[in-house]
């Protein structure tokens, strides 16, 4: 399983996203490569799911993977629902 | 390696606008040396570009820009404002707390990122944040985050 968080710059805010999607995603026992990017990388990338904000999922409208949105990426219980909501391993 | 440090870190600023707190964590940064002035001109138009997807938790914005826009050391401020400031956010406004990241592309960006989300997860911590009234406060928030 192919996951991305994407933020606009592709610097900071996805590479936090990442490590606590990491986590949940340890925690579940789900394995998967989560890789982080900006939202116009993203767009050409493969995946299966990708993971972002309300403000930046609409540059992703169309795209293959399934596209899913986290409001607080410090908020493990938000991350954790989103993932069971979204995610079929 | 910076983080949160006394000389980048500034309680109870007041911001008259977002542009003005994003300035404001940015030249705690710059005065120090850990960035050029152009960092902060690309982290103000990455606002306008990207928009207040920064905005990462309720009270919490993380601006910042790309490591080729001037940055000398992997680095996190912190701006305190003194009165909270919306920035657009659908679900995160308004911000209290606005840490500056200065984003190298070593090692040491992500360990400072790390930092910052184990300090960040527990809610607890971003309230003693948003309300300690003094450096020493923060210091101590900062250094039991860090078990």
């Amino acid at each position: 399983m192919k996951v991305l968080t994407v933020c606009g710059l592709g610097q900071g805010t996805s590479l936090i996203l990442k490590m606590n999607v990491e986590q949940a995603l340890a925690d579940k026992g789900i394995s998967a490569e989560v890789e982080h990017t900006d939202v116009s990388t993203a767009s050409t990338m493969e995946a299966d799911y990708i993971i972002t904000s309300n403000e930046l999922a609409e540059g992703l409208v169309g795209h293959r993977a399934k596209v899913f949105i986290v409001n607080n990426y410090f908020d493990m219980e938000e991350i954790n629902k989103a993932i069971d909501e979204n995610v079929v391993s | 390696m910076r983080f949160l440090e006394e000389s980048i870190v500034k309680v109870g600023v007041e911001a008259a606008n977002v542009e003005g707190a994003i300035e404001a964590a940015g030249e705690l940064l710059l005065k120090e040396g850990y960035i050029e002035k152009s960092y902060i001109e690309a982290m103000k138009y990455s606002y306008k570009e990207n928009g207040p997807y920064f905005v990462l938790a309720p009270s919490i914005a993380i601006p910042h820009a790309r490591p080729e826009d001037g940055v000398n050391e992997a680095s996190v401020s912190l701006v305190q404002l003194k009165d909270p400031i919306v920035f657009g956010h659908a679900s995160n406004d308004p911000v209290r707390l606005v840490f500056g990241l200065g984003a190298s592309s070593s090692e040491e960006h992500i360990t400072l990122l790390r930092k910052l989300t184990g300090l960040l997860n527990d809610p607890m911590n971003v309230e003693k944040l948003a309300t300690a009234g003094t450096y020493e406060e923060i210091k101590k928030i900062v250094e039991m985050g860090r078990s």
